[in-house]
């Protein structure tokens, strides 16, 4: 029998959980994944407990209630909090989402569970390192290669209808819960672009301003970089901007079949 | 000071924030072959030009006739004639060949039929020196900021350009002359604290609306920049001058565009009543946003909010149609289902005039250079010291920003702070060395934050000072309500000499960051409503009660506020540019302001 050993400082165990709150009427627990960097510790759950009447409807509101009144240290990335900067994507409940669109209702049930977006390495607490996919999104070259210029320095012509193209596409927020959903990326994402650098990539194919298609193609034309999609669909399940990678990822393939 | 990995880093010039401003910069200066670092809090597309949502000015003529001469005037009069006429002219000129430069940067803006650049009316933007609606505010959909932000983080890799990414900017490295030689950054992901060697550093770090409860601004808008101005002995300008965006929505605060009203959406009271037609007969809806936010105001004061405690306004964009907004404004109507419960396309939205914008900020020329007053010179350069965007004042907005003006500000003077430092930086130019004497004050001040170990902690603190602003820097001010708050922030400002921070580790210590962000925030809070109580009449956003007038002959100038160690406010003056950049137009003289 091959014996596997886990990495030091791997198995999450159980951590503190944190009392009710005084005088609380509607109380809402909250499991949450702790990792801190210092090299000693293991990964914990700690759980705490939140009066719902005390705070906002969603479940970002209740990450920012346990640091402001409960625990300062528990970090996480957030920003706009209103579903456009794509900084506080986690795991809640089982799925890759926004914190700050999903109110804690949806989730229901008496505890929720919060833990980093999942198969990356992990910073701190809720923070994962996106370094790996950031680079994949620049190794695209996730740029516009105008065809031509207008002389005259006014804008390209595009047709009403060519930048519908775009819709569905452009909007994306770079949030990583797609690729970080897909079993895929998981076993394959030092070689597997992923859906959302393969959305991207497809953003451009789709650009009729752009003139670099068959350099793009060429490039998508990988059996890991975009073949390894299995369409297996999390990632259009998971898209909380209702953004529908896999059908990008498909239109890529339908362009090299094309050709 | 020991326990400290301390890296040194040269670059011709070093930008702080990767908004709009910064990364307009950041590759402009890449392009004309300078070394240049790019230190950002966040990555790139999470900084909040990102939630700019309804569009860019620029008289383009797409949709009818159009001039920047038009538009020039247009944002004279919504700056309540406080904005400096060259820098507003330069900003309107430059703004047809910049817009046209993001769309072949490759910016996704939404398109006429014969596929030109989509443009929408906007408030407070006429033709014919106010006589017609002008239509002149480039949108891709009501997601503009975003487009925008992505295509210009998207340029900068083309042209590789270095980034520091998760670096949080603490403090400005100043020589015994008053020049710039650098700025401190710690790498949040590390832990290792940077020393940024630079002939030149812009401060590219937005605004500071998380100074109040309620702003439509992200959590990351702490006023970074303006904190490191002051703590660097220079003043800050026009910091009475805020922004109440007319529809935030209700409780959340978050935005709903100016655009919804531009494609035809209006506001009305507990009446039922399009309460507009009274406060602005021509613009109505379309009036400019302190004139909206005020008439909204009063509406509510005066017992005709809607709701259960009168305390709103609705925004109707019911009648436009599921197509139009489907193809216009999808990305509000996501908003106002998530946050307010509410379906567009049959009910009202719920709105409040929320704080949005800061006009004021470090003060610059037209070519992104910090001034100060010096003397009798009251445009003294600060050599190595440049600001861009919403952390700094032109001043292109004066009094009062209109929409899709910012959007334009930031592209427009980013890139003229990159052609600024081609023109007057050497490549690769020897700097002289930094001094242990300069770096030791800034590690102390992060050393002693570090591991303060007092009595309040940063969230208790941060929560005192936003209400604070919130009910003493409101929309309508008088001296009595911003005395009182004067006396509260001032007790809270020296709380923070007792801030307790829980953490003391180096990697990802966001209660630290929080805290540093906060002494940024008090800086701010504390010029807002110091120069807000100093300034006695009424101009743009800043409105008193008890001086309902705008008062030209003691008020036509910028004030400038600096904070002394401790708090206390010291204020000085610097004249308003009443003179045009060229021949091409003339200055246009005061006078009533009226929509």
């Amino acid at each position: 029998m091959t014996e596997f050993k886990l990495p030091p400082n791997s198995i999450i165990q159980s951590g503190k959980t944190w009392p009710v709150p005084e005088g609380a009427r509607q109380i809402q627990r909250f499991r949450i994944y702790r990792y801190n960097p210092n090299g000693v510790e293991n990964p914990r759950w700690d759980i705490y407990q939140l009066d719902t009447e005390n705070c906002g409807n969603m479940v970002l509101d209740a990450l920012l209630l346990i640091k402001n009144e409960i625990d300062p240290g528990l970090t996480f990335r957030r920003s706009c909090r209103e579903g456009i900067c794509g900084s506080c994507a986690m795991n809640i409940g089982g799925t890759n989402t926004l914190a700050c669109t999903r109110s804690i209702d949806e989730f229901g049930g008496n505890e929720i569970t919060i833990s980093p977006l999942p198969h990356m390495g992990v910073l701190k607490d809720l923070v994962p390192d996106l370094t790996h996919f950031y680079a994949q999104h620049a190794s695209i070259k996730p740029w516009i290669e105008p065809k031509e210029i207008p002389a005259d320095g006014r804008e390209q012509l595009q047709s009403p209808e060519e930048r519908k193209r775009l819709d569905g596409l452009y909007e994306c927020i770079m949030c990583a819960s797609c690729s970080t959903s897909c079993p895929s990326y998981w076993w394959n994402s030092d070689k597997y672009l992923g859906p959302a650098t393969l959305l991207q990539g497809y953003r451009w194919i789709a650009d009729s301003r752009d003139g670099n298609l068959k350099e793009r193609l060429d490039q998508m034309d990988d059996a890991f970089k975009l073949y390894r999609c299995h369409t297996i669909m999390n990632c259009t399940n998971t898209c909380p901007k209702g953004l529908n990678p896999a059908k990008a990822i498909a239109e890529i393939k339908k362009e090299l079949v094309r050709r | 000071m020991d326990g400290y990995t301390i890296e040194h880093h040269t670059y011709d010039v070093v930008v702080v924030g990767a908004g709009g401003a910064g990364l307009r910069a950041t590759f402009g200066m890449a392009d004309k072959g300078l070394s240049t670092a790019c230190v950002t809090k966040v990555f790139p597309t999470r900084s909040h030009t990102v939630a700019a949502q309804g569009g860019i000015s620029a008289s383009l003529s797409n949709m009818g006739e159009d001039k920047w001469q038009w538009h020039m005037y247009d944002t004279v009069k919504g700056s309540d004639w406080l904005g400096d006429q060259d820098a507003i002219e330069y900003m309107c000129r430059e703004a047809i060949p910049a817009v046209l430069e993001l769309e072949h940067q490759g910016v996704p803006f939404s398109r006429t039929d014969e596929g030109k650049i989509y443009q929408r009316p906007f408030g407070g933007m006429t033709t014919n020196y106010g006589e017609g609606v002008a239509v002149r505010t480039c949108a891709a959909a009501d997601r503009t900021g975003h487009a925008i932000l992505h295509t210009l983080y998207q340029q900068s890799l083309k042209r590789n350009a270095k980034f520091f990414i998760e670096h949080f900017a603490t403090d400005l490295i100043m020589d015994d002359d008053g020049v710039c030689r650098g700025v401190m950054a710690w790498d949040l992901t590390t832990g290792v604290l940077r020393i940024f060697h630079a002939q030149t550093v812009i401060l590219a770090t937005g605004g500071y609306g998380r100074t109040w409860f309620s702003a439509t601004s992200a959590h990351t808008c702490t006023g970074d920049g303006n904190g490191m101005v002051i703590r660097a002995g220079l003043p800050l300008q026009d910091m009475e001058f805020t922004q109440f965006h007319p529809t935030g929505i209700y409780g959340a605060g978050c935005l709903i565009t100016e655009g919804a009203r531009g494609e035809g959406g209006y506001l009305t009271n507990a009446k039922n009543e399009r309460f507009m037609e009274r406060y602005a007969p021509s613009a109505k809806d379309l009036a400019s946003r302190d004139v909206v936010s005020r008439a909204m105001t009063c509406e509510i004061n005066d017992g005709r909010g809607v709701g259960s405690d009168g305390d709103h306004i609705h925004l109707h964009l019911e009648h436009l149609g599921e197509k139009l907004i489907q193809e216009r404004l999808p990305g509000i109507a996501g908003s106002a289902r998530i946050f307010a419960g509410v379906d567009i396309t049959r009910e009202p939205i719920p709105v409040l005039p929320t704080v949005h914008y800061n006009m004021g900020g470090i003060p610059t020329n037209i070519h992104g250079e910090v001034v100060t007053r010096n003397g009798d010179s009251s445009d003294t350069v600060v050599p190595g010291l440049m600001a861009i965007g919403e952390c700094a004042c032109v001043s292109v907005h004066g009094a009062n920003r209109l929409g899709s003006n910012s959007l334009l500000d930031i592209i427009v003077f980013g890139r003229s702070a990159a052609n600024r430092c081609a023109e007057i930086l050497k490549a690769g130019a020897t700097q002289p060395e930094i001094n242990q004497s300069q770096i030791d004050p800034l590690l102390g001040r992060f050393d002693q934050i570090r591991h303060a170990k007092g009595g309040h902690p940063t969230a208790g603190i941060r929560d005192r000072m936003q209400r604070t602003m919130q009910k003493h820097a409101a929309v309508f001010r008088t001296e009595e309500t911003m005395q009182s708050g004067i006396h509260k922030l001032d007790a809270i400002y020296a709380s923070f000499e007792d801030v307790a921070v829980s953490d003391s580790s180096m990697v990802w210590n966001s209660d630290l960051m929080e805290t540093l962000e906060l002494d940024n925030m008090l800086q701010c809070a504390q010029t807002s409503l110091h120069c807000a109580v100093d300034r006695k009449e009424s101009r743009g956003a800043h409105a008193r009660e008890d001086y309902p007038d705008r008062d030209d002959k003691n008020w036509m100038k910028h004030s400038l506020c600096w904070v002394e160690k401790g708090g206390a406010t010291r204020f000085d003056s610097r004249p308003v540019h009443e003179y045009t950049l060229t021949d091409e137009v003339d200055y246009i003289p005061p006078k009533e302001r009226v929509y």
